[in-house]
């Protein structure tokens, strides 16, 4: 999907030096993704496998031109990351850190308004596995050799889960198009609404695979939208059938907390919009496959 | 991470929300001293737990005299207080909270939540206070005031203001409503709350504005920049089970079931759940070993799991990304090498160095029952573990 990622993206990574980030940049790299810079505080200067390190955002995107960026930096620093890359001019922004806390991420969101729409930064996760666009490239820590390239889009807060989806659509011969991690925490950078909005104007991709769970009311807005704007089908699953209401599951957002957040009411409410949920887990790829 | 009654009224009334006099007791004698202090007519005795539901349990007790506090502490000390939200294991009571009884005027529903779909902080009022809030907002929702923080200007007092006028607040009485509210919010904003409740705040006959009750609930994810509200964790309240988990830095919720969980990844372990269940067997608890983990730290799942009394059988389901099948299937061998168990154990590992995986695990030697796909390690592990069930009935028989 070229709007959020594609192979010449140029992309910087912040907190490169970290162990997780310099292993998972190779991974990047060697997929083909245009990693460009690398930002950490205090390291500008340095080079990992060759990438340039600068000491701020603004520097890196001057010296270098990069657009997105990928925040690999630990949760007492994630959140000023992402308003750092915000305001120096990157366009889309991933965060993979699980562990920021959530009044950091209203500020960040608030933060982000600060911008008009056109200037505007797009923030993915945080907490999530990244983003994918499979053959152009990756922004993110999921396993590369089980995405087939095609047409099915992936939007969904589980990474783990959307590997399941993906292996499950390559099993089949399916390919994805992108497969975008909105992230388990509760104050996330885009909704599944957001995104299905970005795969709704993508001609390549045919059909989206909604990867749900309890918490939150992002799949009943999902829902909604689906039902009045959204012309490709749509197949969703919604782990945590079987999770206890007022018990986090994990994933900080994963909390039933109201009224519409249990997995049951949101697979009633997205099942009446018109979309295909898959009744477990194992049978998503095949659920894919008969919308198509 | 939740606090007791007493913390959360000492925190909010440091922010300027008034409480009744109180003060804590470890023991009944103590109870009827802390009473005397206090001084007036009447106390109301509150078991400090966990949890909402107290009064109906017998866990609050208003008191005129010595005899009665003593007689109420008495039966609270070292009971477990079982309410509608604890489960039938209920929470220990070894603290109490012993308060003036105030007169009551009227009942007043205050919490402060972090609201998704806004992404704010949002106050929630209501005028049925003393309801629980399901209850409010299924029988009286027109009653429920809402308003959301603009959080680069904090909460001004007009918007306090037009909380006060909306609940009906008397004039005399408007500056006490907004301190109040400026003073939750301010708590809830600078600790990192991820809940305020104040049920019932109260307006009293004598014309003061009081917190009768107060929960405070904080963001895990803050506490490493809060150590003093780090340090009110009260173990006594928690799932033995999830306390030696999170001492152990691993992410696990204790259920009811006889089949342990061990999954990376908090929606493939839900998933997995739902997976157990459909395939006829019960979970006994959701287990997310996260990203990157060592064979150690799989040990260690693989242990806290097996120690748990109730798993009669496991099912270790791995799609690793950034995590790696050869180390998983390490640690799970190493864990079963020390501590052997006598129970069926499913493997199902994909993604990242499977091949290596599957090979550690087949020169094991271990009796591991391997498993490709989730659906599978399901089936196999509930299958398993009837049988299992059935031959050791057959055994006793």
């Amino acid at each position: 999907m070229s709007i959020l990622l594609d192979a010449s993206t140029r992309v910087m990574v912040q907190g490169i030096t970290g162990r997780m980030a310099q292993f998972h940049t190779r991974d990047m790299v060697r997929y083909g993704t245009n990693v460009v810079a690398g930002v950490v505080p205090g390291k500008g200067g340095e080079t990992v496998d060759g990438i340039p390190v600068f000491d701020t955002v603004k520097e890196a995107v001057a010296e270098t031109g990069a657009e997105a960026s990928l925040v690999f930096v630990p949760p007492p620093s994630a959140a000023d990351s992402i308003m750092e890359a915000a305001d120096g001019g990157i366009r889309y922004c991933v965060c993979i850190t699980d562990g920021i806390p959530a009044q950091d991420m209203i500020r960040v969101k608030r933060y982000m308004l600060r911008y008009p729409r056109e200037r505007r930064m797009v923030l993915t996760g945080p907490n999530c596995a990244g983003t994918i666009s499979p053959g152009k490239a990756l922004l993110g820590i999921m396993p590369s050799h089980i995405y087939l390239q095609g047409n099915v889009g992936i939007v969904g807060r589980s990474g783990t889960l959307g590997y399941e989806a993906a292996a499950q659509l390559k099993e089949l011969g399916l390919g994805v198009s992108t497969s975008v991690g909105i992230g388990g925490d509760p104050i996330n950078g885009s909704s599944f609404r957001d995104i299905l909005e970005l795969f709704a104007d993508d001609p390549e991709t045919q059909a989206v695979c909604l990867i749900g769970e309890i918490g939150g009311p992002q799949e009943t807005e999902a829902a909604a939208y689906i039902r009045d704007h959204f012309k490709k089908p749509v197949v969703a699953y919604i782990a945590g059938l079987t999770a206890p209401k007022g018990r986090t599951m994990g994933h900080a957002g994963a909390f039933i907390s109201a009224f519409g957040e249990s997995a049951s009411e949101k697979v009633e409410i997205l099942s009446a919009s018109g979309v295909r949920v898959a009744e477990n887990p194992s049978v998503i790829g095949t659920t894919i496959a008969s919308v198509l | 991470m939740d606090i007791h009654e007493y913390q959360a009224k000492e925190i909010l009334a440091r922010f300027g929300v008034g409480i009744p006099q109180g003060a804590l007791a470890y023991s009944p004698e103590q109870a009827a001293y802390r009473a005397r202090e206090i001084g007036g007519e009447g106390w109301v005795v509150k078991a400090q737990v966990h949890a909402g539901g107290r009064g109906k349990a017998g866990g609050i007790r208003v008191c005129k005299n010595d005899v009665e506090i003593l007689d109420a502490t008495n039966r609270m000390f070292g009971q477990r207080l079982i309410t509608h939200q604890t489960g039938p294991e209920g929470r220990g009571i070894y603290r109490v909270y012993v308060e003036a009884a105030v007169p009551i005027a009227r009942e007043i529903y205050l919490g402060f939540v972090l609201d998704r779909s806004s992404q704010r902080i949002m106050i929630v009022a209501s005028n049925e206070g003393g309801m629980e809030i399901e209850d409010i907002s299924a029988t009286r929702p027109d009653s429920i005031i809402r308003a959301t923080v603009e959080p680069a200007a904090g909460l001004p007092e007009f918007q306090a203001r037009e909380i006060a006028f909306k609940l009906g607040i008397e004039a005399g009485l408007t500056q006490a409503m907004v301190r109040t509210l400026q003073g939750c919010y301010r708590a809830f904003r600078d600790l990192d709350a991820t809940m305020v409740e104040i049920n019932p705040l109260v307006v009293t006959s004598d014309h003061r504005i009081l917190a009768l009750d107060a929960k405070m609930t904080f963001d895990t994810n803050a506490l490493f920049r809060h150590p003093q509200i780090a340090e009110l964790r009260d173990k006594s309240q928690e799932d033995p089970r999830e306390s030696l988990a999170a001492d152990r830095g691993l992410n696990y919720v204790g259920l009811a079931g006889n089949i342990g969980c061990i999954v990376n990844g908090a929606g493939l372990a839900m998933a997995t759940m739902d997976t157990i269940k459909l395939a006829g067997g019960e979970p006994a608890n959701f287990l997310d070993i996260g990203g990157g983990a060592t064979p150690e730290r799989c040990a260690r799942a693989f242990n806290l799991v097996t120690s748990d009394s109730n798993v009669q059988a496991i099912l270790v389901n791995i799609f690793a990304g950034i995590n790696r099948c050869d180390w998983v299937a390490e640690g799970v061998v190493h864990a079963l090498r020390e501590t052997p168990v006598n129970m069926p154990v499913v493997v199902r590992l994909a993604g990242t160095n499977v091949e290596e995986g599957q090979k550690i695990l087949a020169q094991s030697g271990l009796p591991l029952i391997r498993a490709t796909t989730l659906a599978e390690a399901a089936e196999r592990v509930v299958q398993a573990w009837k049988a299992d069930v059935a031959g050791n009935q057959r055994v006793f028989a």
